[in-house]
């Protein structure tokens, strides 16, 4: 008879924000594509711990499940990802599942992320329009500008980049990468363009993009190859200038 | 003038438009989402938004659109609303160009437009292969600048559990529930607009996002809003199966030229671009010369069963086929599909530019919906609205592709200003309404949670999920028959009798996922049933619905719309006539001309 293969996974848990976490491990069949939101799953079907224990199932965040939506991030196996996204086979086991440490615990894998969302609207991410009435095509734009702001619209706020950086600690407000990036997105839109300065002013600001410390984790770790320190560093030369002339002619 | 309130639950693509327009019309309004609105399901289309802008001197026009969409749609759609979508999907292109979507471009710096299912013209704009994560983000940013404002209060994290009826049948606000504390909580409004998307999860496994439950709509029917043409289901025909998510591979591969095809002898096993080409069965180009691979998806669907069910030329005996894109330059790839093609990578560990893609067709959309009005995405619950997904109006028997997105908007571009002209035209609104009636409601579902969380039974409600799903696909999706969908039906009412037995393993009143599943699994088990109960009755085949035992369209008995109802707790299923006014119905065949 065929060996049944089985997944060991030890999930750091906790049962609010001001609980006191602890370690629980399952032992799960093995399946071929397995991914860590497989294991969840299995868990919450049958919520007893490797020692047989009955325990609760687990709260996580998910939902498209094909690293699109940006929920899932966690830390596995010491390392930011995309639970969605983790596929068994790669990872060594026991596998182990923390939530990530730079937002508050929620329960369990499930973390408070809203502070990113705040800071899209500190820095006016957005594109300004006059309403929604038939106003006519927009902008043209060439190829080439597409193809350089295409792959920053695709952030999926999963803050991975905030977890992997130094900078974003106890003592500082640092916005991080994803939300630098998105100041540089809508300051290369034509219409976004016309606004730049009310976003680099913000961005200027405390916890802005002169906290980077350039240890560029965030390039390495983005799900979605973003090209992060290549913004950070646009946003910078824009911020200079805008402050020279400010300073010049303010 | 008393100040209107207006409530949008959802924030996919319908929800997001429906809030823009209410807080314009200078109307304060609240959102509410299970998850923050950024994450929600519409950012996994990836395909593109169709809008006859007669870019490419093709001859294409927004009649020729609505011609598609009906004819593609079986003439199951009235007919009105359908064309009126088709004529504002170009503003609505013009509109998220405005707002900063990053459409791909043409050299002159004009969006470029790729063909999809279903039509002969370059129709569909999009943003690489994410195109719903682009839209999504550009009226996202839209709601937020709101936000900024002040104009709109968002509610994310919060889930919708029924709406707070007067003794008279009118809506008069919501109850809802805080996922974090599990509060449960009601909310006086005028109207409410529901946007709730799909009911994939009712299948178990498809290419939806996990929150796609169809929950609210069960619910809302539940109170007296009727759903209609249940039985319509899409299943996409290439999708990569997996345990927890069927992921899509969008028709936008074949719409830049993928094609897809099996080995001619039954159990050839060689690796498959080892298979010279003339021992490759193309049979959706041979079968459908004029459209080939880009035939409507309820065809495509049933060819693929057909070639491995009956022909049994699955590839390697197994459930699949080949969606194959190795003949297209690799940059051309990466320019306009590097979302998918990321997506089979990560997931197979396998590159679609030098492999082949394995592929079988999967759960993807939900046709019926919500009943609403033909001009105002009014529900026949005075003070209910419906957008998006979750609502019926505008795919007929069969959407085609890449237009569920422009439905969407548009939905959200209608229901949010019929609202408002509700709420305004109203003598006397929510405030005026006793504060027992929303107590009442929120007793009512306080004590569901209560009984839930008591109960001590031996049944897991992921397992009973897992058994309604399986079942669903296995008889509910490409092929039906009748005896089949009775077994299904009975199944599904057993398995509402085990619901009374489950036990939640989790009775803490924090951010407990379970009990909301719980509360979710229901509604979906009785929606499953008017799934099931639609398809059951309907004795034909009409788009993607299909019985062997009725395999021609039955226009004499059938051309009808299903109305299901809630009488005394029970289903029952009503019929009424589709608007036919604009285009007279004839024969749909993609195998010769038409
Ligand atoms: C993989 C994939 C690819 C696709 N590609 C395309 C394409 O290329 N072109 C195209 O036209 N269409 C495509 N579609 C279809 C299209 O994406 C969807 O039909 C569309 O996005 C649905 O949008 P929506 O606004 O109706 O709902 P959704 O985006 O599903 O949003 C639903 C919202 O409702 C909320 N919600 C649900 N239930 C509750 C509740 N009980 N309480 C509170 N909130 C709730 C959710 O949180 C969410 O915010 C695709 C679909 C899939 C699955
Ligand atoms: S579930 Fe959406 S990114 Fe993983």
């Amino acid at each position: 008879m065929a060996e049944k293969k089985s997944v060991i996974v030890r999930v750091r848990r906790q049962a609010g924000p001001n609980e006191r976490p602890h370690w629980e491990e399952f032992e799960l069949a093995s399946r071929p594509h397995m991914n860590v939101i497989i294991c969840l799953r299995d868990i919450a079907e049958r919520p007893i711990t490797r020692d047989g224990k009955a325990t609760s199932p687990i709260t996580y965040d998910s939902n498209c499940l094909e690293e699109v939506c940006g929920s899932c991030a966690m830390v596995i196996n010491g390392k930011a990802r995309m639970a969605c996204s983790a596929l068994v086979d790669s990872l060594t086991q026991p596998i182990r599942i923390e939530p990530m440490t730079k937002f508050p615990v929620v329960r369990d894998l499930s973390v408070d992320r809203g502070v990113m969302f705040e800071n899209l609207k500190r820095m006016r991410a957005w594109v300004p329009i006059d309403g929604t009435h038939n106003l006519g095509e927009g902008p043209r734009m060439s190829p080439d500008t597409q193809a350089k702001a295409y792959p920053l619209s695709r952030c999926i706020t999963c803050g991975m980049c905030l977890e992997v950086c130094p900078q974003v600690n106890d003592n500082n407000q640092f916005i991080g990468a994803a939300i630098i990036s998105q100041v540089r997105l809508f300051n290369l839109h034509p219409t976004g363009a016309m606004h730049a300065r009310e976003r680099l002013e913000a961005v200027m600001g405390p916890g802005g993009v002169a906290d980077c410390a350039n240890a560029q984790n965030c390039v390495q770790i983005c799900p979605k190859q973003i090209p992060l320190t290549e913004s950070i560093a646009e946003v910078n030369r824009q911020s200079i200038k805008q402050a020279l002339l400010g300073w010049l002619f303010g | 003038m008393r100040e209107p309130k207006i409530i949008v639950v959802g924030g996919g693509l319908a929800g997001l438009m429906a809030v823009i327009r209410v807080a314009e019309a200078g109307v304060p309004v609240d959102l509410f989402s299970i998850v923050p609105v950024k994450r929600s399901h519409s950012v996994c289309a990836q395909g593109g938004i169709n809008a006859a802008k007669n870019t490419k001197g093709e001859g294409d026009s927004t009649a020729q659109h609505f011609d598609d969409s009906i004819y593609g749609g079986d003439f199951l759609a009235n007919q009105p609303p359908v064309k009126a979508m088709c004529e504002a999907a170009p503003g609505i292109i013009d509109l998220l160009d405005r707002m900063g979507v990053m459409f791909n471009r043409t050299p002159e710096g004009l969006l470029d437009y790729r063909r999809f299912g279903g039509t002969l013209y370059h129709r569909t704009a999009f943003a690489g292969a994410t195109t719903g994560q682009q839209l999504l983000y550009a009226l996202d940013e839209q709601v937020r600048r709101f936000e900024a404002e002040g104009k709109v209060r968002k509610y994310e994290g919060w889930t919708f559990l029924s709406a707070v009826l007067d003794g008279t049948g009118v809506s008069q606000g919501i109850c809802a529930m805080d996922l974090k504390t599990m509060e449960v909580r009601t909310f006086p409004a005028d109207a409410a607009i529901f946007c709730t998307g799909g009911v994939g999860a009712i299948f178990g496994r498809s290419t939806n996002s996990v929150v796609c439950t169809g929950s609210a709509q069960s619910a809302l029917l539940q109170q007296g809003v009727d759903y209609a043409n249940g039985e319509f289901i899409q299943v996409h025909p290439t999708a990569i199966p997996g345990e927890d998510k069927l992921r899509l591979m969008s028709e936008s591969a074949r719409g830049e030229g993928g094609r897809v095809w099996v080995p001619q002898r039954p159990g050839d096993n060689r690796p498959p671009l080892q298979i010279p080409v003339d021992e490759r069965f193309y049979f959706l180009e041979e079968w459908y010369p004029k459209y080939g691979n880009l035939v409507p998806r309820d065809i495509a669907t049933r060819a693929i069963h057909k070639v491995v069910f009956e022909m049994k030329l699955g590839v390697g005996g197994d459930a699949a086929v080949y969606l194959d894109l190795t003949h297209i330059p690799r940059e051309v790839l990466d320019r306009k599909l590097e979302g998918i093609l990321e997506i089979y990578e990560k997931f197979l560990g396998v590159d679609p530019r030098v492999e082949p893609m394995m592929v079988f067709p999967g759960m993807h959309y939900t046709m019926g919906g919500i009943w609403v009005d033909n001009e105002h995405q009014a529900t026949n619950v005075p003070g209910i609205y419906a957008a998006g997904e979750c609502e019926y109006q505008y795919h007929g028997a069969n959407r085609l592709g890449a237009n569920s997105l422009v439905s969407c908007i548009w939905g959200g571009m209608v229901a949010g200003p019929a609202s408002v002209k509700y709420a305004q035209g109203l003598s006397k609104g929510c405030e005026s309404v006793d504060v027992s009636v929303f107590d009442r409601e929120r007793r009512r579902q306080e004590q569901i949670n209560q009984a839930l969380l008591r109960q001590d039974g031996a049944e897991n409600p992921i397992t009973i999920w897992k058994e309604m799903g399986s079942w669903m696909t296995e008889h509910v999706t490409v092929v039906r028959h009748n005896q089949d969908l009775e077994r299904t039906d009975a199944k599904l009412q057993e398995l509402l009798e085990r619901y009374k037995k489950i036990n939640l393993s989790d009775r803490t009143q924090w951010s407990n996922q379970t009990l909301n599943f719980a509360r979710e699994l229901y509604n979906m088990l009785i929606l499953a049933r008017v799934i099931t109960l639609g398809a059951l009755a309907r004795n034909e085949s009409r788009g993607a619905h299909y019985k062997p035992e009725f395999p021609e369209r039955d226009d004499p008995n059938w051309l009808k719309t299903t109305r299901a109802s809630w009488k005394n707790g029970q289903i029952r299923l009503g019929y009424e006539a589709v608007d036919t006014s604009l285009v007279p119905p004839r024969p749909r065949r993609y195998d010769v001309a038409s």
